[in-house]
């Protein structure tokens, strides 16, 4: 299992050919508490950079952009009647979404877990 | 007091900004043949205003209104009695607000109101929440489309034939810019509504059913094996109120299986107006409550534990979430909402039901008189305050008949479907609480002679 982070700040972890999706604990802390997400729908084909996802917090609505090309397989069905678990517990049980990639070679472009910790030391 | 913010020297430097040596010089684009050269030609010059006053007046007697006629006018516009205590409470300086509160919370009063507006059509609805309102009902109605649309991922609605023609027209001009696919069609001319024919039209890519109820005919349809077979494919049933009274008497949609009720609201409050600003009502069951449109007043507690009004959900709205929105409705309508819920206040439950049952009695008695004149009969089975006859000949002619003779007997199904022959005989009927013993004989004594 690899872990992934985006500049968008979120991360993907993979396995085989399947790609866990989620929002950053940096992410949770600046959005503040969260109220409702949005998730995609199982089936959807989606593309790298599309917005697939829209988390609310009580400052604002915010996109989450897949970070790789694939078919969204599940969306966190937890989700729905609990979304602070994407505060508590941001990097776990928060996933949003998995799904079946279609081109691993996206997967170069992305941070590893130091390269985004310097990444948000820097900003 | 005239509002004139620029003067001749603010106006010659923001020219000179964008380079450009008049105002003229910013149309050049428009082709000279498409410009005004001079007046426009057969508009007389300016008069003085009291001889405008005149002018107007003398137009204005030409009208025969509402209120100085028998009148069976429906269609979804209704005459009913307005309170002069409405128009007195909504003129109250506390209600002297933005028409939608922008800076909300400064603003405590308006949306207090608007809560008990929310509670109010929600209870009317039989729905788990309602919003503030919309602009009227042809646009909640396409909102709900919409709504339904995103919730289920599907876009082909399904219009009932008997949604009023002009809300269906309002959809598919909309579907055009969405490419929403819109399958509508025409009433039949039958006791009963044809259920079974819409149900037939619910397929596995449907998002929605649109129901009106009562109907454009004023028939009631059965929503709940509407709603029983809509869920079945996993489509919604969206429900089309117009005559909001309806529901002092009839079942509410949200307790047979809606999941979308809209309504036009205009009938309480708000008055016909000559069209409008009328008032979009729209209810939903709570778990579609993030799809919603429109504004949604909530209830909260402030620092020290008090009572107090918020704008809730705000970030599905445009003015947060920009092209993202849920809608691109930012609005609501303000004091057309607050003129319904003074006057429901003023009715209470008991009196809606009252008044309801008043106006049920009202076209009983208009539909057994005029159905008493030699070739008229009555096409429904059930209704409100609005039933379809069916005439010897064509109603249109009829209907300017009666017109001439001073009284407003109803609308013309060639009026609402135009161009369809089987239709042509059929006319729109309504006897609201306003209508008298007297008018119902007058119109039934001219219906003969028109008809003789």
């Amino acid at each position: 299992m690899t872990r992934y982070f985006t500049q968008d700040h979120e991360w993907i972890e993979v396995e085989g050919d399947t790609g866990t999706v989620g929002i950053t604990d940096y992410a949770q802390g600046q959005l503040g508490d969260i109220t409702f997400v949005e998730l995609p729908a199982e089936g959807a084909p989606v593309a790298k950079g599309d917005s697939v996802s829209v988390v609310d917090s009580v400052k604002a609505a915010s996109d989450v952009y897949t970070p790789v090309s694939g078919v969204v397989i599940e969306a966190n069905p937890a989700l729905a009647d609990a979304p602070e678990l994407v505060n508590t517990d941001a990097e776990t049980g928060g996933w949003l979404f998995r799904l079946t990639l279609s081109d691993a070679g996206e997967l170069s472009s992305l941070m590893d877990e130091a390269a985004y910790k310097a990444f948000v030391e820097g900003l | 007091m005239r509002y004139l913010p620029l003067t001749p020297a603010d106006r010659s430097a923001m020219l000179d900004v964008i380079g450009a040596a008049s105002v003229d010089d910013l149309f050049v684009d428009v082709p000279q043949e498409a410009r005004l050269a001079g007046p426009v030609e057969g508009l007389p010059l300016h008069a003085s205003e009291l001889a405008v006053e005149r002018h107007m007046s003398r137009l204005a007697a030409k009208n025969l209104s509402a209120g100085s006629a028998p009148f069976f006018i429906g269609a979804g516009a209704y005459r009913h009695h307005i309170p002069a205590s409405v128009d007195h409470l909504i003129q109250r300086g506390e209600f002297l607000t933005a028409y939608t509160p922008y800076q909300p919370e400064i603003a405590q009063g308006t949306l207090q109101v608007l809560f008990e507006f929310q509670t109010q059509v929600a209870r009317l609805f039989g729905t788990d929440i309602a919003n503030a309102s919309m602009y009227d009902g042809s646009t909640a109605c396409w909102e709900a489309i919409l709504m339904a649309a995103r919730i289920t991922r599907r876009n082909r609605a399904v219009l009932s034939g008997g949604l009023h023609p002009h809300y269906a027209e309002v959809v598919k001009t909309m579907a055009k810019f969405t490419g929403d696919k819109i399958v509508a069609g025409l009433p039949e001319l039958q006791a009963n509504c044809d259920d079974s024919h819409v149900i037939g039209c619910i397929d596995g890519e449907t998002s929605c059913v649109v129901v009106q109820y009562p109907d454009i005919l004023g028939r009631i349809p059965d929503l709940s094996a509407i709603a029983e077979a809509a869920h079945a494919k996993g489509a919604l049933l969206v429900v089309m109120v117009t005559e909001p009274v309806a529901l002092g008497l009839i079942e509410a949609p949200g307790h047979l299986g809606a999941d979308i009720v809209v309504g036009e609201g205009q009938s309480l409050g708000v008055g016909l107006q000559f069209g409008g600003p009328y008032l979009g009502l729209f209810g939903c069951r709570e778990k579609f409550v993030r799809q919603m449109p429109g504004r949604l007043c909530g209830q909260t507690v402030d620092a020290d534990g008090r009572r107090g009004f918020v704008l809730t959900l705000s970030t599905r709205e445009q003015h947060i979430r920009r092209e993202k929105a849920t809608s691109n409705i930012c609005t609501n309508s303000g004091l057309c909402a607050l003129a319904f819920s003074i006057h429901m206040t003023l009715l209470g439950g008991d009196g809606l039901a009252r008044l309801a049952r008043v106006n049920h009695a009202r076209a009983q008695a208009m539909v057994g008189r005029v159905t008493r004149v030699p070739g008229v009969s009555c096409l429904n089975t059930t209704y409100f305050n609005e039933a379809t006859l069916i005439l010897p000949k064509d109603a249109r002619e009829v209907v300017r008949a009666l017109a001439e003779k001073g009284v407003l007997g109803g609308v013309s199904l060639g009026r609402l479907y135009p161009g369809v022959g089987g239709l042509a005989n059929g006319l729109l009927v309504t006897a609201t609480e306003t209508v008298t013993d007297e008018d119902i004989e007058t119109f039934a004594t001219e219906l003969e002679g028109v008809l003789a």
